[in-house]
């Protein structure tokens, strides 16, 4: 087997795969809560066109990554003061607040359309950047690659290993309860939906300063919403999350492959395969019912009113 | 009025505690005290404050106006964390416990500082053999019973060695002997000093139990007393103000008619693990005849309730037989058709919708039977009337048929429930804790109409966990105990204390060693 | 400090003025938006709100772009009464000018008065079957219709695409991905000379007396209120929750579906890659600021469809850009689910702090 042959597949999967981590694993810290933020979509599309408008100004990726996290929280402070402040519907918030982000991102990003950026730079890490097959594959990446790697671990290690993940968990399986002993169940549910749309603002900036070097209206072409299908899929489990989203990077590169090995589909139905394949992946998880009422939180989307 | 004994200052004293929510006041000037090693009965009806008061007690909520003393220094509790800092731990009648998680993940939430979870099993294992509360530390909370659920809550508070345990209607979901057992710890809990507030509107248990009891109505408290120089009668009387007439069973008439409820080896599988498989039940309800099912809560009852209902459908036709026409596999319209009406337990969101009218609320299961319905349209005139009617036979205090659900009162609300089936003349009735956080008056007013409904010949189920209303209405009774139905009994020559033994499920205990 | 008290009752007032005062404080934040982009904001309001609507054809044009938002706000207003989150709707519009379109350039050389209604019939089978598909799996395997109907929209605009590039593309097109225009008889009557304003609208407000009447007056009607308020109670009454699910989709599909058609064989004439400006999405915004109810989703759809005549003619005259109508819309969606707290709460101003303050500032 020529290993050099599939380096390039082998990457493209990984850079597929890299914003949908970071977008199912802050959904899922949020869902965990008890909180459904079905925003994603409009929480990394502002935070691609914020992240790539920071660059360009001020020609630092550091600052682009941070002006992307604020303004994918800023989106997510709005969902949670209308969901968790005013008591609207989780549902219909979410929905709005992908469909401002798409009016919102279109606007700020109006005057950068056609923009090129050089990308992330990449980062060579001393000894494993240098190591043979796993070097070149894992180790020669930008700075946003590597936290997708470790994001994982350090959610499961928050949420299974801390107190405060068991507050969190707590929080999202039974508000009343968490009420009762005495835990601030609002501001619990703020934070952790504050962590998702960092997360999605950062998915959003890796899209519009990594993947595609550029902004184009509409870019993330509902990754944010595999991104809640992906929460599904893994049952609520940090290490799932990784899994199914390096499973859908495989199926979205397999359309730039098909052409090279002479498969004469035409390429809208390629373009199609992510989101068939988003369907079937969720049919054969809830199937099982009684599985999935067992794994989410119990609270997730119900409306917390503190005086009962 | 704050007592001051001379000897010791109270444990915990509060003055003139108000509380007011819109257009209702919670609390009135509340003043009592307890002291060290004392239990200390908090009694009142449903709505009369108790909830409140505790709630103000433990930091939950704050009081409007008013002090709290503990050990005779003046506090503010703001937080339950502050009151756990006081020394204030307590028992919830809704235990506060998260399905998901494991027991000693449960405490650990409930403590300000658990340590470690190693540590923390071990001192789990440790109280719980030396209070007779046995628990394992690493089972998910969903897969215990209710009694070891409370078990829980217990040994969360003893852990942090309260001065002061509140127990919230702590026996509601136990069954006679567990009640026993509790009532055994809670002594030797206070012989050790700890002060116990008991919240309860059993007046038997605060007889047996308490040393001192303050008796709140309408958020203000009525008395302060002894309740061993009372008898259940009196302390009733002062609780409610008024003296109830109680219903009594229908006369047993012997007839010869077939049953008209019949229901044949009723299987069915939960639905998921939360819930509870129902095995092998079977029995019959005769015309004139009203059959209890006691058992704790979570023994499936609301389960036996929505496949009688027709919610869950059986495989055979022939499990459940109304008037002798099997519909085992048919959904409730059909059944409603044949004469079965039947009450959820849950009254939002089961019985009847918040946010609609009591109009709609009618129609909600009268729409076919009632005539209410023709060329799939409304005929809203008819649907008003039948409504008001229903109000008016009951005395279910509304506004008018166009008055929302939730507007009502629990109580009012299940009287429209229970009278919206009654009016129906449904042939059998099934119905799931009738009287349950319902005032002590609608209780006796809706008894009241069950009896009545079965003197018309109708058949009656009532399943319930409150023994003493089955003890009072029932011809026979028998026992719920994890989905199996014990054998039925006849009230009249049946003691609690057997129905307790069914209620643990004694008899598959002596089944299985006889087996 | 402002705090929340709860009402005893829901308020019926501010059921109503909820969206009034959703509007008025959009319009604050669209001043402030149009001040931020050194717009003045009088003449960018003037020309949204206020210069489409100063000529008969103006008036016209309001007429066509509310026509799909009618259509498909009552059907999701239905859906959503009954809990059924069907945000599809765009893919059941693509599908519908797909099979209604398909039938008028199979029957190109077909000059007959049939045509249109095939056309017609077809689009709501099209748009039925690709909201068939989120209702069974839905109903057989309990599978999120948010998540199915929405991925299903980006599969039915890549169909469209490959279609007018490939096989439907006009032959005499020059290349471009379009299909040929369609002929008089697959072109949706006008009913008011000189003007785009088609017969569609008028089939629009005929299903906004329907679904009142199907809503208010029938047993399917309460059904659908008690099953999207309380699933158990529903299952109690013995009403099916699956009917429903089934019966909402595809009604749904029908009208979005035949939304679809009307666009395309009334004011586009031809399929394209693109043959809606989000008008599926917009309904979903349409249906809540028309709180659910048919007469108000009319309102709610002649509103947004001023926010697209408006940013078109401010595109025009002060060079705006098109993605500020998606901004007002979303903005006014946002305040929406902002002021209907004042349904269940009332403001007061006071010192004490209650606990859903104490949230907010948290």
């Amino acid at each position: 087997m020529n290993f050099d042959l599939y380096l390039p597949t082998l990457l493209t999967i990984i850079t597929a795969a890299t914003p949908l981590v970071f977008a199912a694993m802050g959904e899922l810290v949020t869902e965990k809560s008890g909180v459904l933020n079905l925003g994603v979509e409009g929480m990394m599309l502002t935070g691609a066109v914020t992240g790539f408008a920071a660059v360009v100004v001020t020609d630092s990726a550091i600052l682009g990554c941070l002006a992307a996290m604020a303004a994918g929280m800023l989106t997510a402070l709005i969902f949670a003061f209308l969901v968790l402040g005013l008591q609207a519907s989780q549902v219909a918030t979410g929905l709005a607040l992908t469909l401002f982000g798409i009016g919102l991102s279109a606007l700020l990003g109006q005057d950068m359309v056609g923009i090129a950026y050089a990308g992330l730079p990449k980062l060579q890490l001393p000894i494993v950047s240098d190591l043979p097959v796993l070097g070149p594959l894992l180790f020669h990446h930008d700075a946003l690659v590597y936290l997708s790697f470790v994001l994982p671990a350090a959610v499961a290690w928050f949420l299974y290993r801390t107190r405060a993940g068991l507050i969190l968990r707590a929080v999202g399986d039974s508000h009343d309860a968490a009420h009762a002993i005495g835990y601030p169940v609002i501001a619990i549910r703020y934070m952790a939906t504050l962590f998702g749309g960092a997360m999605s603002g950062l998915a959003g900036a890796y899209l519009s300063l990594s993947y595609s070097t550029m902004w184009v209206e509409n870019m993330s072409a509902g990754r944010g919403w595999i991104a809640l299908a992906l929460v599904v899929f893994a049952t609520w489990r940090p290490w799932r999350v990784m899994f199914g989203a390096y499973l859908f990077g495989g199926i979205t590169i397999l359309q730039l492959y098909a052409q090279a090995f002479g498969i004469a589909v035409p390429s809208q139905f390629m373009t199609m395969l992510p989101y068939l394949a988003t369907i079937v992946v969720l049919v054969v998880i809830s199937r099982d019912e009684s599985r999935i009422r067992q794994n989410a939180p119990a609270c997730i989307g119900k409306p917390f009113h503190p005086s009962a | 009025m704050i007592k001051q004994p001379d000897a010791k200052t109270p444990l915990l004293a509060l003055g003139a505690i108000t509380k007011s929510y819109p257009g209702c006041l919670a609390n009135d000037h509340v003043d009592f005290a307890i002291s060290r090693g004392e239990i200390h009965a908090l009694l009142g009806e449903n709505g009369a404050g108790k909830s409140t008061l505790v709630k103000i007690i433990y930091g939950i909520l704050r009081a409007d106006s008013g002090n709290i003393r503990w050990c005779g220094e003046p506090v503010t509790i703001d937080s339950p964390s502050t009151a756990r800092r006081l020394g204030i731990a307590m028992v919830f009648q809704h235990f506060s416990l998260f399905e998901s998680l494991t027991v000693v993940e449960n405490i650990a939430l409930g403590m300000d500082s658990p340590g470690n979870m190693e540590s923390l099993k071990a001192r789990i294992r440790e109280v719980s053999t030396s209070y007779g509360l046995l628990l394992d530390p690493d089972r998910h909370v969903h897969s215990l019973s209710v009694g070891e659920r409370q078990r829980i809550e217990i040994i969360r508070c003893l852990l942090q060695q309260p001065k002061l345990l509140i127990m919230d209607e702590p026996t509601s979901v136990l069954t006679p002997q567990e009640i026993e057992q509790l009532f055994a710890t809670l002594r030797r809990l206070a012989a050790q000093g700890m002060s116990i507030l008991y919240i309860s509107h059993k007046l038997d248990e605060i007889r047996t139990l308490c040393h001192q009891a303050t008796i709140l109505r309408n958020g203000r408290v009525v008395a302060d007393t002894d309740p061993t120089t009372h008898t259940a009668r009196s302390l009733a009387a002062i609780m409610m103000g008024e003296e109830l007439e109680l219903p009594s069973r229908p006369p047993l008439t012997q007839s010869d008619s077939p049953p008209r409820l019949v229901v044949n080896d009723l299987s069915l599988r939960a639905l998921d693990e939360f819930g509870v498989d129902l095995k092998n039940i079977s029995f019959t309800v005769g015309r004139g005849e009203i059959l209890g099912i006691a058992g704790v809560a979570g023994n499936g009852q609301i389960e036996l309730t929505n496949a009688l209902a027709g919610e869950r459908r059986c495989q055979q036709a022939d499990t459940i037989v109304i008037d002798q026409v099997a519909c085992g596999h048919r959904g409730p319209e059909f059944r409603r058709e044949l004469g079965l009406g039947s009450i959820p337990e849950e009254r939002f969101g089961h019985g009847a919708i918040a946010d609609l009218s009591l109009a709609e609320n009618a129609y909600l299961t009268a729409h076919h039977r009632m005539g209410l319905t023709r060329y799939g349209l409304i005929r809203r005139r008819l649907r008003n009337a039948f409504s008001n009617r229903v109000i008016d036979q009951f005395r279910v205090k509304a506004g008018g048929h166009q008055s929302t659900a939730s507007s009502l009162s629990g109580g009012n609300l299940q009287k429209f429930i229970v009278g919206r089936e009654i009016c129906q003349r449904h042939g059998v009735l099934v119905v799931c804790q009738p009287t349950w956080g319902v005032d002590a008056g609608a209780a006796t007013a809706i008894q009241q109409a069950l009896v009545e409904m079965a003197e018309a010949g109708a058949a009656v189920l009532v399943i319930s966990q409150d023994l003493d209303e089955l003890m009072l209405i029932c011809n026979r009774i028998a026992a719920i105990c994890a989905g199996r139905l014990s054998d039925v009994l006849p009230v009249a020559t049946t003691s609690v204390e057997q129905i307790g033994l069914l209620m643990a499920g004694a008899d598959m205990e002596m089944d299985r060693a006889e087996a | 400090m402002l705090r929340l008290e709860a009402r005893a009752e829901p308020s019926r007032a501010m059921i109503y003025l909820s969206p009034v005062f959703a509007l008025g404080l959009t319009l604050v934040a669209g001043v402030v938006l149009f001040e931020i982009m050194g717009v003045p904001a009088g003449d960018a309001l003037y020309a949204f709100f206020i210069e489409p609507l100063s000529s008969l054809y103006g008036l016209t044009e309001l007429g066509v772009k509310a026509t799909p938002l009618i259509l498909i706000g009552v059907a999701l207003a239905i859906g959503f009464r009954a809990n059924v989150w069907n945000i599809g709707a765009e893919g059941q519009l693509t599908l519908g000018a797909i099979f209604g379109g398909g039938v008028g350039l199979l029957l190109y050389d077909v000059d007959s008065k049939w045509v249109l209604p095939a056309m017609l019939l077809a689009a709501m089978l099209g748009g039925m079957l690709w909201a068939a598909i989120p209702a069974f799996l839905r109903t057989r395997f309990n599978t999120s219709e948010i998540l199915v109907s929405l991925m299903l929209t980006y599969v039915a605009t890549l169909l469209l695409s490959y279609l007018v590039h490939g096989p439907w593309r006009d032959p005499d097109g020059f290349n471009f991905p379009e299909s040929r225009m369609f002929h008089d008889a697959a072109s949706l009557p006008i009913i008011f000379p000189d003007s785009r304003l088609h017969i569609g609208f008028a089939l629009a407000l005929f299903v906004v007396v329907a679904a009142w009447f199907v809503i208010s007056r029938t047993l399917i009607g309460f059904q659908i209120q008690v099953i999207g308020r309380a699933p158990r109670a529903g299952a109690y009454a013995g009403f099916s929750h699956k009917k429903l699910i089934w019966m909402t989709l595809l009604f749904a599909g029908a009208a979005a579906g035949l939304a679809g058609v009307i666009e395309v064989s009334g004011p586009i004439g031809q399929l394209l890659p693109s043959i809606s400006p989000g008008y599926g999405f917009t309904a979903i915004i349409v249906a809540f600021v028309g709180r659910l109810h048919p007469v108000g989703v009319l309102l709610a759809s002649l509103l947004m469809a001023l926010s697209y005549l408006g940013g078109e003619n401010a595109q025009i005259s002060l060079n705006l850009p098109l993605a500020v109508t998606g901004v007002f819309q979303g903005l006014l969606l946002f305040m929406l689910l902002a002021c209907d707290v004042l349904i269940r709460y009332r403001i007061r101003i006071g010192p004490i702090v209650s606990k859903i303050d104490a949230g907010n500032t948290a």
